[in-house]
């Protein structure tokens, strides 16, 4: 399974829900599967989806599901501590570690090599985090939205691609009706 | 009032309810106020960039937010300013310190000083220069201006603002 897969997978369990999507395929993807005012898509910045999801957690009372990449944690690693010692509640953040930078070609990351990121995550102090099989991510988010805790999932999965067109949505519309969304 | 509980005093009647830093010297005084301030939440990041990201989801949660950051971050956070802030139209106001001017006494700190104004200007951000503690006084209308434009804002405050060190 690829993360094409998952997304498909999961796509009932986050529809009703705020979810900020990783840059690249990831929001391609997820735009294509199942687009809802619900999804803030990420269009140009590497590695801020966990972080943005993490303000909007702490800053309003509905559940929020950050969906990042392994590349894209890596290159804000800084994320995790924050992440650990601001507890938001209703905050989920998974990450869909493919072993590679799938956007730009898959180019392997340490992820899929020697790094553990559900290691990491455990020792920057992010107290629920669990590491499942690609099949197993749609229950392991439904378990954690249902347990309302803070939650790190790390989702193992195969990298590949599938084609996609790009999203041509303007920036300033996927915010507001975003932002409409939040408030709802 | 210090001058730190002043800004944050201005903050706070400015709705600004979420704060994120990344400490430098001259900036001691106004976290300490951000940290002690009941009415702000006070979310300390590891890097500038993650900062605004967090401003960014806070903003679309319904909390204000402002980022406090050296001056030497802007070579840190360019990308975000224009791919997150600017292209999604964002506010966010930023009281920066203004390392390298005068009564500096770190020579490292000149070199992102220099270019400073000049990035600030080439990114189309609105940008105040406080030099004297007087210059304060425009903070209320700067923040207003600020989520009335949906923009980055720089507030670059310099030694001589902070009484020199
Ligand atoms: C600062 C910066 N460097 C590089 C890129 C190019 N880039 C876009 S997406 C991406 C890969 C992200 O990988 P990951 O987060 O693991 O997501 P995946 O596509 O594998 O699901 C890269 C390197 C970028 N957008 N910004
Ligand atoms: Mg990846």
């Amino acid at each position: 399974m690829n993360r094409s897969a998952i997304l498909r997978d999961i796509a009932p369990v986050i529809r009703d829900h705020l979810v900020v999507c990783n840059i690249g395929l990831p929001s391609q993807e997820l735009h294509m599967i199942d687009d809802q005012p619900t999804n803030f898509y990420m269009l140009g910045t590497m590695g801020l989806a966990s972080s943005i999801g993490l303000g909007l957690a702490l800053s309003q009372p509905k559940q929020v599901i950050a969906i990042d990449g392994d590349g894209s944690v890596l290159t804000n690693l800084g994320t995790l501590p924050t992440i650990a010692n601001n507890v938001a509640d209703n905050y989920i953040l998974l990450i869909i570690d493919n072993g590679s930078y799938g956007s730009t070609g898959d180019q392997p990351t340490y992820a899929g090599k020697k790094t553990s990121l559900t290691a990491v995550a455990r020792a920057c102090g992010c107290e629920t985090v669990v590491e499942v099989a690609a099949k197993d991510t749609a229950q392991a988010l439904t378990d954690a939205l249902a347990s309302k805790r803070m939650t790190v999932i790390v989702a193992k999965c195969d990298s590949g691609n599938i084609k996609v067109p790009v999203i041509t949505k303007d920036p300033v519309v996927i915010r507001d009706r975003f932002m409409t969304a939040v408030r709802s | 009032m210090s001058i730190s509980e002043q800004i944050v005093s201005d903050l706070v009647a400015n709705d600004i309810a979420f704060v994120t830093t990344v400490p430098c010297k001259q900036l001691g005084g106004v976290i300490d106020a951000v940290e002690a301030h009941p009415d702000i939440m006070h979310v300390p990041a590891n890097k500038e960039d993650e900062g605004m990201g967090l401003c960014a989801g806070a903003w679309m949660g319904g909390k204000r937010p402002m980022i406090v950051m050296q001056n030497t971050a802007i070579g840190v956070t360019i990308n975000t300013l224009v791919t997150l802030t600017q292209f999604y139209r964002m506010p966010l106001p930023m009281l920066i310190s203004y390392r390298g001017e005068l009564k500096e006494p770190v020579a490292c700190q000149a070199e992102m000083a220099v270019h400073t104004k000049a990035l600030l200007a080439q990114l189309n951000i609105p940008t105040y220069h406080f030099h004297k503690q007087a210059d304060a006084d425009e903070l209320d209308a700067i923040l207003k201006y600020t989520f009335m434009c949906n923009k980055p804002v720089a507030i670059l405050t310099d030694a001589t603002f902070w009484g020199g060190c």
